[in-house]
Parts: C-alpha cells; structure tokens; sequence
C-alpha cells in the first residue's frame, strides 16, 4: 500500500529524514515509535505533502504511485488521510461545509458526481454519533472552541467520511484523557479493513493497547532503526528510547 | 493690503470654471445659491487636498485628479426611463429610488410606489445637513450637486422592506456626477436602506456623492452602501451619520468597483446611549486603490461604537483605512472599539492601515487594532490535505475572513446577495 524508500527531507536545509525504509501491506497497522525530534511527525508532513520541507532524496509510492511530485489535494484524492497532532480551527468555516467541500473536491478529481445532500448528511450524522460528536458541535465552525479531545475526534470524523485507503495518524493520542482515547481508538478499529492500511505515530505504548498494531517500528535521528512486532512497543515502554537515542546518525 | 492669489492646479482651476458653468444653468435666485458660492469659495481657499493634509495622507487628490470631467448634463425635463439599476444583488423586493447621474428621475411614480409616511422630494438647496462643509470633497459636493434629494421615513415607522437607494452613472463618455442625498429617521422608526452605486466598465466616469443619514432617537438603521461602479471610474464618496439618544445603526461599507475611491465616513453619536457598528468589506484587485476614512466623534456620554473593516488586497492594488475615535470630555462611559484587518494576496498588493483614538474623558473604555498578512499556510495545507484544491482552499478562507464583516446584517436576503458579490469576486479571481 505504501512503500518509503530511503527518504531524506530537510526544512529550511538542517536534514530531519535521513533515510527511512518503510513498508506498510494493505489491511497492515503499522505504528511508529520514537522520541520526541527523531523526526515522526516530519515523516507525517512530508508523506501529506506540507511544502516547507525539501524532499533531497528518496521516493513514497502510494499503491505503486509516487506521490512526491503531487499536491497535498491530488494525495488525499488517491486515498492519503493525515490525522494531525494538532488540528486547525478555521473561523468562519461552518464544519459542514468544509466537510462537503472536501468530500465533493475528492470525488471530483476521482471523475465521481457529487454525493447528494441527504446522503451526505446521513453520512456525517452516522460518522459522529459513533464518535459521540454532538450536532451542535457539527453546527460549529471547524474546530473553533472543540477541546484538545474533541478536535481528535473530528479528525477521526473526517476519516470515516472520505474514507481513505492509506491513513497516517500523528500522535492521535496526545492530549486525550482515558475515555478520548478508547473513542478514538474505537473509531479507527471501526475503520481497519482488508483494503485499508494506517500508519500510526506514537510517542507512547499506551495507544498501541488500544489500536493493536500488525508491526512496530522505531525511529531515531531520522531513520527506521529497529522494527518487529506488537512485542516490541511494550518493550520499549518498559526501557524507554535511551538504547536508540545514542546510535550514531551515520 | 496684498491679497493672496494662489497657485492653482490645472484641475482646481477647471472645477472652479465648471462651478461658474452650472450657476449659469441653474436659477439665479434659487434658494441654495448662497450654501452653493460659500461652499466653492471654501473649496477655492483650501483646493484639491493633498499628501500633507493628513485624512489624505494616502489618496492625495492633487496628484490623482489631473483633470476634471466634463458635468453630466442635467437631465431635468427628460422623461422618467427605465433603468435596470440595483439588479445585480438580485430580488430583494426593495422599494426603489434611482437617481441618475445624481438625478431623481421625472416621471417615477415614486409617491404611490412609497410606503406610507415615507416621502421623497428634490430641493436646489444642497447645504450639507451635517457633513462638514469645510472638507474639500464635501464642499465640492455642495458645490456641484444638482440638487438635493430628500428621503424621509416618519415617526415610528417600521419598515419590513429595505428602501433601495440606486445611484447610476448613464455615461457614454468621460463625465463627471455630482449627488447629493438626506434621509431623514424619524423617533422610533426603523429601516434597512441600501444604497448602490453602479457605472459603465471602460470609462472614465467621476463620481462625488454625499449621503446623510438623520437618525431620531430611538431609531433603528441598517445601511449598505455598495460601490460597484465601473473599472475605471474615480469614485468620491462622504457619508455623515447622526445618532439620537439609544439609536442604534449598523453601516456597511462594500468596495467591488471602482479604479480609485475613497468614502469617507463621519459619524456623530450625537444623543447618549446610542449604539454604532461600523463594518467594511473591500474587494481589491488589478491596479486599484480604496480608501476608507472615518471619524467616529463621542459627543455625549454611554455610548457603544464597533468598527470591523476587512479588506482583501490581491495582484497590485493597495488598500487604504484610517479610523479615528474621537471621545469628547463629556463623553464618560463611552466604549469604542476599531478593528481593520488586510489579507493581501500577492507580493504586490499593498495596505496601509492608520487606526487613531482621541480620547479627552477619562471613564472610557476604548481599543483599536490592525492587522495586515498572508493567508496562514498551516491553515491552507490542513485545508489541501483533505483534498481541496489550493485556489479552492484559498478562497474558503479569504470568504470566512471577509464574510464576518457581513454577518450582523439582520436582512438575510442582502446578507445572502452581499455573499454573493464575494463569491463572484472569489470566482473571477479563481
């Protein structure tokens, strides 16, 4: 589903990827896990395509597709989903207007007809109750007063709706309490099937209990240093990144 | 004793000669005369006001008036026509004043037309009612104006339809038009007004138009004024405002048109606890420039003035707003507060933002902030990575940014056609 080959990205010329070599099957739940700067959420970016960071070498293939050269819009149009560690609030954007405008923008670069208001709604309104997203807050502008759960939540929303083949996840887990965390985590366990693959990026195990990865794999400075399975993220839980912060970046 | 002769412009020159042209026209012993002469000699004294003047500091009209059209000529004794004016909001089932090159038309069958206890008359006394005569656009508005039309709603009158003012330019060729307008609010009454100004695109028609807005205690106003004038038109512009004792009004100002304007605004809160809003939308692009400039004076205590000014600023246009708040010593408990914010759009576009306060009581609360950038590109990306396209994501945002401006407006069907006029400005730009 999607193949990174020895990536190598820097922003404004100080190198954060350094070579990563990743692999996820579709039907796969790979997670990622690493410290705090070896370059988790800048992998994130630059799979979606944010433009401040220069891509020097290497390829990701989405499906046998190089998304490189696309725009982040043509990247979500072939199926790329970006749950952000910090989800925006856009004043003056009603939720669902940007959630219509997204999905019809989607279909439209497929060659699809737009969805037809009732069905859309239908779908939204199914998306947020399993979500526990109330209509008020879909009523709101996107983001705009949401609590740091709630707006995790609406990213989770969004994915239900466009449906994605290839969802990357950074740190979904972050500022969720307990409850936050199992709605969350429910809702993308909702999401996991045999065409659909998701990348998760964690800074800690505990969502790993929640959303059971196939493989985990361990960044540091930039670089895919270790990887195995579920195994694997409880150990690092219990010895902490000290072994792989002091491998040499070489 | 020496007197002072001084050194005029080309321009001043001219408009000195196009007042002598239109006294010949007009009747000799008509009322207004006297408002008309003072008014030119005010001009004569002062001139085209330029860079050194400060409320012109960035529209110097010296440099940018090189040379005066030509006076519309009267179109008094010509038969009322028919003019699709104001139709490009659409059906706001309005009832409809079209004044032509600064004239009421003959022929509109206006009174049956008009609701009850509304009445609209023309006068040749053009003395401005509270705008002041001593501003040279005014003076020259004073000046050169035909006549005076004369709206106005009675005591207590509520309005469930918006009174359409539509001001247009029937130009064949460079001309210049002159208009002059007064509504009356009587106590208690209530009324949303919109006032259009269009023209032919390609010409390069002039315009000066002063609006005053009489508001009675207790009223309640909405007001629109929208420049759509055509692409190369000067557009000259004075809206006084007057607020009796717990008046409210909301006055929106929305730029589309025009190569060059200014409108300047001014406001006296006049009657103690009255409430103002004050919003602007301006919608720049090509080589144009916008000025707006207003006063807002605090005569009297406890009274509440808003002032939110968007200005969207794309390719090489330049925007311009300077909003002074002044709170006179016996206005206590005033609160005022002025925002202008500017998106500019390309590397070109430039926005010059002068907020002011003058503050001379001390129990007030006052603030003004300006603020002048891109659009965010986190926002931009977060809006791309769902799949919309850059154009598409862009103009979400600049139609959220400029949209709050709009919003207040309790009519929704101007509030929708003002959204629109945004769109299509969205989606010519796309």
């Amino acid at each position: 589903m999607l193949e990174i080959r020895n990536l190598h990205a820097d922003i404004d010329g100080k190198p954060i990827l350094k070579g990563v070599t990743l692999s996820v099957k579709p039907g796969e739940v790979a997670a990622i896990m690493g410290p705090n700067g070896s370059g988790k959420s800048t992998l994130s970016y630059v799979i979606a395509g944010k433009e401040e960071y220069e891509v020097t070498k290497g390829e990701v293939l989405l499906e046998g597709e190089s998304l490189l050269e696309m725009e982040p819009d043509e990247r979500a149009a072939k199926g790329l989903f970006l749950a952000f560690q910090y989800p925006l609030e856009i004043p003056g954007v009603a939720t669902m207007t940007f959630l219509k405008a997204a999905l019809n923008a989607q279909r439209k670069k497929r060659g699809e007809d737009e969805i037809a208001p009732a069905d859309f709604i239908r779908s939204v309104n199914r998306a947020a109750d399993k979500l526990g997203i109330s209509r008020e807050m879909l009523r709101r502008a996107l983001n705009v007063g949401f609590s740091g759960g709630e707006k995790k939540r609406m990213e989770i929303l969004q994915m239900a709706l466009l449906e994605p083949r290839m969802c990357v996840l950074d740190e979904t887990d972050s500022g969720l309490d307990i409850d936050a965390l199992r709605i969350v985590a429910e809702g993308v366990n909702s999401l996991r099937a045999q065409n659909r693959a998701f990348l998760v990026i964690t800074h800690y195990q505990r969502l790993l209990s929640h959303i059971v990865p196939d493989t985990v794999h361990v960044m540091a400075d930039g670089r895919i240093v270790k990887s195995g399975g579920p195994e694997l993220a409880t150990e690092l839980e219990a010895r902490g990144y000290a072994d792989f912060a002091a491998q040499p970046a070489a | 004793m020496t007197a002072l002769t001084p050194i005029r412009t080309k321009a001043e020159t001219a408009l000195l000669a196009q007042f002598e042209e239109l006294r010949a026209e007009l009747p000799k012993a008509g009322a207004g005369n006297a408002s008309r002469k003072a008014a030119m000699a005010a001009f004569a004294a002062t001139g085209l006001p330029h860079r050194r003047i400060e409320a012109y500091h960035y529209t110097d009209l010296r440099s940018l008036l090189r040379e005066p059209a030509p006076l519309a000529p009267s179109a008094a004794g010509k038969a009322g026509r028919s003019v699709e004016a104001g139709r490009f909001l659409g059906d706001l089932g309005a009832h409809e004043i079209i004044l032509v090159n600064g004239q009421l038309m003959d022929g509109q069958d206006l009174a049956s037309q008009l609701p009850k206890r509304v009445s609209i008359a023309k006068v040749t006394d053009t003395a401005p009612a509270i705008l002041d005569a001593n501003d040279p656009v005014v003076a020259l508005n004073t000046a050169l104006s035909r006549e005076t039309v004369t709206v106005k709603i009675g005591k207590g009158v509520k309005l469930d339809r918006p009174l359409h003012i539509s001001f247009v330019q029937d130009a064949g060729a460079p001309q210049a038009v002159y208009a002059h307008l007064k509504v009356v609010v009587g106590e208690g009454a209530s009324v949303t007004l919109l006032e259009t100004h269009e023209g032919p695109n390609g010409i390069a028609t002039q315009s000066n138009t002063g609006v005053e807005i009489v508001a009675g205690d207790n009223a309640s106003i909405e007001h629109v004024r929208v420049n759509a004038e055509g692409d190369k038109a000067f557009v000259l512009s004075s809206l006084g405002l007057s607020l009796g004792r717990e008046t409210s009004a909301l006055s929106l100002n929305l730029t589309l048109g025009a190569a060059i304007s200014r409108h300047q605004i001014f406001a006296r809160m006049l009657g103690e606890e009255a409430k103002l809003r004050l919003n602007g939308v301006a919608m720049l692009d090509g080589d144009r420039h916008a000025d707006v400039t207003l006063v807002v004076d605090h005569a009297v205590p406890g009274g509440e003035s808003r002032e939110l000014f968007k200005t969207a600023v794309d390719q090489r246009a330049n925007g311009v707003f300077q909003g002074k708040i002044i709170v006179r010593p016996h206005a206590q408990k005033t609160d005022g507060k002025m925002m202008s914010a500017a998106l500019l759009l390309s590397e070109d576009a430039s926005m010059n933002n002068k907020p002011e306060l003058e503050i001379f009581a001390d129990d007030v609360q006052c603030g003004h902030g300006a603020t002048c950038g891109a659009l965010d590109e986190n926002l931009l990306f977060y809006l791309m990575a769902r799949g919309i396209a850059r154009r598409d994501a862009q103009a979400l945002l600049i139609r959220s940014f400029l949209g709050e401006a709009i919003e207040e407006l309790s009519n929704e069907a101007l509030r929708e056609a003002l959204g629109e006029l945004i769109d299509g400005w969205l989606m010519r730009r796309a």
